[in-house]
């Protein structure tokens, strides 16, 4: 069993690596988006103050200091995500103006130090709350995502077409006319795309690392676990899709259906802090939501397997529920 | 004759529309090339997939050595589909590793890549072949389990006069190697030069079986002549002849040249374009069906 997996893995890597413009265009489009949105998001600071407020929208009658000028106030209800952004200097400063005003600020962050004496000026009797962290750049903060995305599209599209292509080219019919069994053939796919992901996510790791100067604060074999099962999560989707169906519109239509929400809803772009309750609900559910958390956690927090926990679970989880679903629903040949 | 290698008993395969196979029994021996004969649509390839075991019947039930097809038949028996596509960018020398290496014994890849005379090929890219050299790829993908049981469904459809010629001495020399061997194929000229023993399909039946030698001995006299259509006047018809239609041309069988061809001076049938020639597969499946081949 294992030498005919190996069979297949091995020939399957030869044609990928041998595919060069798929190759080239896998490698160079992460890079492309990672400097064209560092450009376009990243540039130069506003000439303003960033402060969060805690609050659900912002009232400049309810306190003094929110009438100040040249400050962007923001509203940020849930109070500890607004303490995280003040530790990776995402805001200058965290006010609550409610019961006794107290207010967080980053120790680190020169813009912090000015904002603080912005604000003691209007309310000399706010409680000082501080935090420490270096500064998290838009960048910094991408960076994850959109490695998560190109894994995505990875996974899905490299799995989904290449069987959908082997079937309707016949190349299928003819293993099947061979001992090889649907599980070998699969788990031959599965390993071989997720080597494949994690060379290819590993040199973009390194090289867009390179660039923006990028450091992981949490356990590289952690992040390597987490890439593992994301990809082994989305690998098996991608082969749910593919396991049957013979029209490249359906599978095309389907893999769409499953990707774009994903690149909409799993925060590859932006935080989805603050969105709608059934926005968050959806998201959860699709496996790049929970790499992605997973992997900002891990490369921003530096946290550990305990915290990121239930993200690993739940990719392992449906990693084999999908492969189960998979391979009971395989067909070798066009019906 | 030896014990049969595969045995089909009381074969059907129903699709919504159509019975493609309709209650099909037959047997092949070991060690002889068995041809299925039939026009496109007799249900040959239908027949030869089930046989394979990569289409399941509606019902019937198809034996390798005495026992259902299994394990054993997927090791011991070497296909070679009407149309299949390989892996891009393999060269000819890894896509037969890649096949070799999905059973537990068989040939080594190189005797493989001599057998087939693939090797100024070895290190081509699979897409770069010749459609003759691409159905030399796929035999040796085909051989290299070295099987006791060889599957060819239409191995020349498509190719070259020449191509199919050195494809045809390629059969011949495994042939030789005593294995067994299944052809489906509507080339008649392939089938007398290649098989021992013939079935003719027609709708989803077999409607004749044996011998090439004996089926046409058994159907034909000695001779048969051949005219063109527009040579031969409707009044000629009620002529006491046996004549058979075909698309192009009219055949009259006859086991008395001299008394036919009298008839036809007498009736001033044009004999200018007139052939004489012994019967051949192609007249026995005209006279069995009423239908050309290839029609």
């Amino acid at each position: 069993m294992i030498r005919r997996l190996l069979a297949v893995w091995h020939a399957r890597n030869l044609e990928f690596l041998r595919d060069r413009p798929t190759l080239i265009f896998t490698l160079l489009l992460p890079i492309a988006l990672v400097v064209g949105m560092s450009f376009v998001f990243g540039g130069r600071e506003r000439p303003v103050f960033k402060i969060g407020v805690v609050a659900a929208t912002i009232n400049p009658d309810s306190h003094p200091f929110l009438r100040e000028r040249y400050v962007e106030f923001v509203p940020l209800p849930d109070r500890d995500a607004g303490v995280q952004k003040v530790q990776h200097q995402q805001i200058d400063l965290l006010f609550e103006p409610s019961g006794t005003p107290r207010y967080w600020v980053n120790t680190d962050s020169p813009k912090g130090y000015i904002a603080e004496k912005l604000l003691l000026a209007a309310a000399p009797a706010a409680q000082r709350q501080p935090v420490t962290g270096a500064a998290v750049r838009y960048v910094d903060w991408l960076f994850p995502g959109i490695l998560g995305m190109n894994m995505m599209f990875s996974c899905l599209f490299g799995v989904g077409y290449v069987v959908l292509r082997y079937r309707k080219s016949g190349f299928l019919k003819r293993l099947h006319a061979t001992p090889l069994t649907a599980f070998e053939f699969l788990s031959a796919q599965v390993l071989s795309r997720l080597c494949l992901i994690l060379f290819v996510t590993g040199v973009l790791y390194a090289g867009i690392g390179a660039i923006i100067h990028f450091h992981t604060a949490g356990s590289f074999a952690l992040l390597l676990l987490l890439a593992v099962l994301g990809a082994l999560s989305m690998i098996a989707l991608g082969l749910t899709i593919a396991a049957r169906f013979s029209s490249e519109e359906l599978v095309g239509g389907l893999l769409n259906l499953l990707t774009w929400p994903m690149m909409l809803l799993s925060g590859i772009w932006f935080s989805l802090e603050g969105s709608p309750q059934w926005v968050r609900w959806i998201a959860a559910v699709f496996p790049l939501t929970h790499v992605l958390e997973g992997a900002r956690a891990i490369m921003l927090d530096g946290a550990g397997a305990v915290q990121i926990a239930p993200h690993l679970i739940y990719l392992g989880a449906t990693a084999l529920l999908f492969l189960g679903f998979g391979a009971w629903s395989f067909r070798w040949r066009v019906e | 004759m030896s014990e049969p290698i595969l045995e089909v008993r009381n074969l059907v395969k129903q699709y919504p529309s159509v019975t493609a196979v309709d209650g099909l029994s037959l047997a092949v021996p070991a060690g002889i090339c068995f041809g299925l004969l039939g026009p496109n649509g007799a249900g040959k390839t239908t027949t030869i997939e089930i046989m394979e075991g990569i289409l399941t019947a509606t019902s019937g039930e198809v034996t390798y050595r005495g026992s259902p097809l299994g394990q054993r038949f997927r090791e011991e028996a070497g296909i070679l589909f009407q149309k299949t596509a390989l892996q891009d960018f393999l060269t000819v020398r890894q896509s037969i590793s890649l096949f070799r290496g999905l059973y537990d014994r068989g040939l080594a890849v190189d005797e493989v890549i001599r057998l087939c005379a693939l090797e100024k090929l070895a290190d081509r890219d699979n897409r770069k072949l010749s459609g003759g050299q691409q159905q030399r790829l796929l035999l040796a993908i085909a051989l290299v389990n070295d099987p006791a049981l060889l599957f060819l469904d239409e191995p020349t459809t498509g190719l070259d006069p020449q191509a199919r010629r050195n494809f045809w001495a390629l059969i011949q020399s495994i042939k030789a190697r005593n294995k067994t061997i299944i052809l489906t194929t509507h080339y008649m000229e392939e089938a007398e030069l290649l098989c021992d023993e013939i079935a003719i399909m027609d709708r989803g039946r077999i409607i004749a079986q044996g011998a090439p030698r004996r089926l046409l001995h058994e159907h034909f006299a000695e001779v048969l002549l051949e005219l063109p259509k527009q040579d031969f006047p409707a009044s000629a018809r009620a002529l006491p002849l046996r004549i058979i239609d075909g698309a192009e041309r009219v055949e009259i069988t006859t086991d008395d040249l001299d008394a036919t061809l009298r008839t036809l001076i007498d009736a001033h049938v044009p004999l200018t374009s007139l052939r004489i020639r012994p019967a051949n597969l192609e007249d026995l499946f005209l006279e069995l069906t009423g239908k050309e081949l290839r029609a």
